[in-house]
C-alpha cells in the first residue's frame, strides 16, 4: 500500500480517550485517488501519483485534463507522488481512503505550508532577546551587531536577520493518530498540525517511530 | 465547523444540570492514586463557564484553610462524575473575577430563588 495521503486541515477539537483529554487536529483525506503508476521498466523507480481535490473540468486546462483522461473523469488540485509496498494492486483511477493506509495507533510525519508571518524581525524570527526598553536605551527589538571589523570585513553566511518568517514547507513529526473516521475519511491526530485550516497537508507514516 | 462538531456529539454530556457563574456546586471528580480509583468532592463558587462543545469548562473558587483555590474542570471529562447545584447565586456579571479580590462576608454570592 502506499505509505501516505493527502488531506485538508479542519480545524482542532478535543477527545476523551480513556479518561484522558486529548487535543486532536482534524484531516480530512477524502477524494484521494491514483492518478498514475509509476513503474521500473517505464519511469526507473516505483511509486504511484495521487491526486486530492476535485477540480471542476472548465477550471483545469487542457494539458492536464489529458493526464487525468488516463485515470478516468476526475480532476484534481493537487499531484503527489508517493511511494511504498505492493504498489502493483494500486490501478489509475482507484480511491484510496483513510483506512487503507493508517489505522489508529500509528505515527506519522505531517507536512503543510506552515502560516505566514509575514517580514518579521529578529525578536519574532529567531528568539533574539532585544535591548531594554527604557532608560533612554535605542536598542529595544533590534538584533544588534552582526560581526566582526576588517577581518573577515563581511557577514558570516546564514546569520540570523529579520526577513520573511512561515509561508513555508513545516513537518511535524511522530504525531500519533488517535482516531479515523471511514465514513467522512476523517483522521484524528492528537497534537497541532502546520498550516492554517482549509490547508492541503501531506500526511506520510513517521519516518523515526512506528508503533 | 460542522465536522468537528459533529466528532464533537459523541464525547457530550447529556446530564449536565444548568448552572452558571455564581452557582455553588458540588463537583466530584474521579482521582487514580495508583491502581485505585476514588471520587473526590470540590465545592465553591462557579466563576466562569467558557468554551463549546468537548471544549467547554469552567472554574471553580472555594476557601480552603483561608487560602483561595481554584480548578477549571472540562465540564465534559469522564473524570467530572457529577455536577451538583447546590445554591444559586444572584449575580450580574457572567465572569466573577472580582470574588478574587473579596474576603470573608464581602466574598459571599446572594443566593437566587428563581432558576
Amino acid at each position: 500500500m502506499v505509505e501516505g495521503l493527502i488531506g485538508k486541515k479542519i480545524g482542532m477539537t478535543r477527545i476523551f480517550v480513556d479518561g484522558v483529554d486529548v487535543p486532536v487536529t482534524v484531516v480530512q483525506a477524502d477524494s484521494c485517488h491514483i492518478t498514475q503508476s509509476k513503474t521500473k521498466e517505464t519511469d526507473g523507480y516505483e511509486a504511484v501519483q495521487m491526486g486530492f481535490g476535485l477540480k471542476k473540468d472548465h477550471r483545469t486546462n487542457k494539458a492536464m485534463k489529458g493526464h487525468f483522461k488516463k485515470s478516468g473523469k476526475l480532476n484534481f488540485y493537487k499531484l503527489q507522488e508517493f511511494s511504498g509496498e505492493d504498489l502493483g494492486e494500486l490501478k489509475p483511477g482507484q480511491a484510496i481512503g483513510c483506512e487503507d493506509v493508517f489505522e489508529v495507533g500509528d505515527y506519522v510525519d505531517i507536512s503543510g505550508t506552515g502560516k505566514g508571518k509575514g517580514f518579521a524581525g529578529v525578536m519574532k524570527r529567531w528568539n533574539f532577546k532585544g535591548g531594554p526598553a527604557g532608560h533612554g536605551s535605542k536598542h529595544g527589538r533590534t538584533g544588534g551587531a552582526i560581526g566582526m571589523c576588517a577581518t573577515p570585513s563581511r557577514v558570516q553566511k546564514g546569520m540570523k536577520m529579520a526577513g520573511q518568517m512561515g509561508n513555508k514547507k513545516v513537518t511535524t513529526q511522530n504525531l500519533k493518530v488517535v482516531g479515523i473516521r471511514k465514513e467522512e475519511n476523517l483522521l484524528l491526530i492528537k497534537g497541532a498540525v502546520p498550516g492554517s485550516i482549509n490547508g492541503m497537508v501531506t500526511i506520510k507514516k513517521a519516518l523515526k517511530k512506528t508503533k | 465547523m460542522s465536522i468537528l462538531s459533529e466528532i464533537e456529539k459523541e464525547y457530550l454530556k447529556t446530564d449536565i444540570p444548568l448552572f452558571r457563574a455564581g452557582d455553588t456546586v458540588i463537583v466530584n471528580v474521579k482521582i487514580k492514586e495508583g491502581e485505585k480509583e476514588r471520587v473526590q468532592a470540590f465545592e465553591g463558587v462557579v466563576l466562569r463557564r467558557r468554551g463549546g462543545g468537548t471544549r467547554a469548562t469552567f472554574t471553580v473558587r472555594k476557601i480552603s484553610y483561608g487560602v483561595g483555590v481554584e480548578r477549571v474542570f472540562p465540564l465534559h471529562s469522564p473524570s467530572v462524575e457529577s455536577i451538583k447545584v447546590k445554591t444559586r447565586g444572584k449575580v450580574r456579571q457572567g465572569r466573577l473575577y472580582y470574588l478574587r479580590q473579596l474576603k470573608g462576608k464581602a466574598a459571599r454570592v446572594k443566593t437566587r430563588d428563581r432558576v
